[in-house]
């Protein structure tokens, strides 16, 4: 688990979440999920409904199982008990609704996960082209759009190990971007970064929030959970303790656990 | 305490390094005097090297390439270079090597292996060098069947027959697949080429063939010898054993327990086994399992052996490039919703191989090596052949010039696939980091 580099909320671009709506549609609907590592007991009895146009923090202690959460999203692991609905389809063993889900959800990951032996452009432009069944030029043309966005479109050409990591970050989730997601999931996206890049990674996620992409993320950056949350889940020992608007959570967290890890990571 | 405060007012010019830190010197002092032990063993080692060529120099300088047998040799030598001296008969290369290259191939058909070595070459130069033009992939694929007929002649409709059965597969696929059974298209395809190809390639091969004949005089498999058998068994080996290597070690992380059992016993029990004995199985064997009265050509068996063996340890060597990729590119791929084969090809297996790329190649210099084995089967290969030539009492007792032949044309081989792994790995070298 690395060190969290808590960024002051007021160094990142304002946001005017007011402006953000959230939609009364459900898109992923958790229901009384559980899931075990052989004996082990990760996640107990989730019940989360995320409506379109959220933007969800969640956070917790190490092996809280926040990250096993997100990632059941897309079934890069397996639940096996409940129901999880994404999109209005459920994800059970049936691979074609699995590559369905995932081809709408995009996710970004703690080290980034680019393919080393394509080019970024190659990286941005695979899925679309295999999955998607995008023509190559016009795959290559949302590409850089979405490097433009994240700001990298001079990069295109070149491989992902001569990028620093901040751009690598970006890249990530221009490649996500480009199969026009419904859903992002971010995994501790700046946890493997070095502090001065954590801030370019965050404000691109930002930028992403303006325009009301539903996004999960798991990070301990609180400042990016009170400039663009609208709500902060605590997550430990596999539950949900506790959610709230991230004001009321920040500044009045209920539960003695909550209150606790708050002192931990904001008390230095 | 001493002073800490420091400031720097005027920068100091670049200058050239001292004499003796550049250039030859350099190198030598660093290289081969850096230390008394260094300078000992170079030393040492120079003087075993002028040893060495001292001795060997005279041998290959008084070589005879004009004479009949090893008594001849001899006595030209003597005659040349006095009583005592010794010297090498080369002679036996120049009056052999044709039968080196081709075995007992029919001297008059010598045109058609030559023909197709010539032929490999174009063929292997669009999948070895990527920068050429894709569609000559074409050629590369259509040329097994070409080599097939180019040797052993026989109709054209035969390897043209057995190639329209993956025309059939691909249909039945097709075929399937749109009236909405998917998921059986792959193994019914796989079904009807094999049924394709164990019943109806020889009748309509011959329909084809009574109309246009387009044969070619058949050769047997008897004749085959020498450095065109190595590269047939080799060339096929190599070709097929990599596609059915990465399948096993796909089988083996396999998570269906059934594949991946049997992936696993085959590659533990090839490779529990010695190749000669998957020879010796292949010769004496295989016909007891096989209908009475189908004769299955000799050197098909050695190369379906060959492949096999290779391809255990093909497996094994890609399932370690498999185990060094990072898992986060697996769940990446998982993650933009490419399905398993698709990510498997696009991402794991161009990053597997690559990492893998030494070792393959490892594989595949020692299959070509391996291709000697046959010689204890009775096949001719250069091996079996120097036996043969030593029988003839022409030139009984030569060993040296034989040998020495044989490991100078499997050294270029093997070097020059060496160096082309080499040339992969630092083509491919993207993930600088």
């Amino acid at each position: 688990m690395a060190e969290p580099h808590p960024v002051d909320a007021s160094e990142l671009e304002p946001v005017d979440t007011s402006r953000l709506k959230v939609s009364d549609e459900p898109a992923i609907q958790i229901i009384g999920m559980s899931k075990w590592y052989g004996q082990f007991h990760v996640l107990r009895d989730i019940n989360l409904t995320v409506y379109k146009g959220e933007r969800i923090v969640v956070c917790g202690p190490s092996g809280s199982g926040k990250s096993t959460l997100i990632r059941c999203i897309n079934r890069l692991e397996e639940h096996q008990k409940g129901q999880i609905i994404v999109d209005g389809v459920e994800l059970t063993s049936d691979l074609k609704n699995i590559d369905k889900v995932r081809s709408e959800v995009g996710m970004v990951f703690q080290h980034f996960n680019l393919f080393p032996h394509l080019t970024i452009l190659e990286n941005c432009t695979l899925a679309p082209i295999w999955v998607r069944k995008t023509p190559k030029r016009e795959a290559e043309e949302i590409a850089m759009h979405f490097l433009t966005k994240v700001k990298i479109p001079e990069q295109a050409h070149k491989y992902p190990g001569q990028l620093s990591g901040g751009q690598q970050q970006r890249v990530a989730i221009a490649r996500s971007l480009c199969m026009r997601p419904k859903i992002m999931l971010f995994d501790e996206p700046t946890s493997a970064l070095d502090p001065e890049m954590i801030k370019e990674v965050l404000d691109t996620m930002i930028e992403l929030a303006a325009e009301g992409m539903t996004m999960i993320c798991v990070t301990h950056e609180m400042g990016f959970a009170q400039a663009v949350a609208n709500r902060v889940i605590f997550m430990d020992q596999g539950q949900i303790v506790e959610q709230n608007e991230p004001k009321e959570f920040f500044n009045n967290p209920k539960s003695e656990r909550t209150k606790l890890f708050l002192s931990q990571i904001l008390g230095h | 305490m001493a002073e800490v405060a420091f400031v720097r007012h005027e920068m100091e010019p670049p200058q050239a390094p001292p004499s003796g830190q550049v250039g030859p010197a350099r190198w030598l002092r660093e290289n081969l005097f850096s230390s008394w032990l260094n300078a000992l063993l170079t030393i040492a080692s120079v003087a075993l090297l002028w040893w060495l060529v001292s001795h060997m120099l005279p041998w290959f300088a008084h070589g005879v390439w004009n004479a009949g047998s090893l008594t001849e040799c001899r006595q030209i030598i003597q005659a040349t270079w006095g009583e005592g001296a010794s010297g090498a008969c080369f002679a036996v290369i120049r009056e052999r090597w044709q039968q080196f290259l081709f075995g007992f191939y029919p001297v008059h058909l010598y045109w058609r292996p030559t023909l197709t070595f010539f032929l490999l070459l174009a063929a292997l130069a669009p999948v070895l060098v990527s920068e050429l033009p894709r569609r000559l992939l074409w050629f590369s694929a259509a040329f097994p069947g070409l080599c097939y007929w180019l040797l052993w002649g026989g109709s054209l409709w035969v390897p043209i027959a057995i190639y329209a059965g993956f025309v059939v597969g691909h249909l039945a696929q097709r075929l399937l697949a749109a009236a909405g059974y998917g998921l059986v298209a792959p193994f019914a395809a796989a079904l009807a080429t094999v049924l394709w190809w164990l019943y109806l390639v020889g009748p309509v091969a011959d329909a084809f063939a009574s109309v246009v004949p387009l044969a070619l005089t058949p050769v047997a498999s008897k004749l085959f010898g020498g450095f065109m058998l190595s590269t047939v068994i080799g060339m096929t080996g190599i070709a097929f054993s990599l596609p059915l290597g990465v399948l096993l070690a796909l089988g083996r992380r396999s998570d269906m327990f059934i594949v991946k059992a049997l992936s696993i016993g085959f590659i533990e029990f090839i490779r529990g086994v010695p190749l000669i004995t998957l020879l010796l199985v292949a010769t004496f064997l295989l016909n007891v399992f096989l209908p009475p009265g189908t004769n299955f050509d000799i050197i098909l068996r050695v190369i379906i052996m060959v492949t096999l063996f290779a391809a255990a340890y093909m497996a094994e060597t890609i399932r370690g490039g498999l185990a060094a990729l990072p898992r986060g590119q697996y769940e990446a791929a998982d993650a933009l919703g490419l399905d398993y084969w698709k990510s498997m090809r696009l991402i794991i297996m161009p990053q597997a191989l690559k990492i893998s790329i030494p070792s393959i190649v490892g594989n595949f210099i020692s299959l070509f090596k391996d291709t000697t084995l046959v010689a204890i089967i009775g096949l001719l290969d250069p091996l079996g052949l120097v036996t043969s030539i030593r029988a003839d009492s022409n030139w009984n007792g030569i060993v040296w010039e034989l040998y020495g032949f044989v490991a100078l044309l499997f050294l270029l081989c093997c070097y020059g696939m060496s160096q082309y792994s080499r040339y992969l790995e630092r083509k491919l070298r993207t993930d600088r980091r």
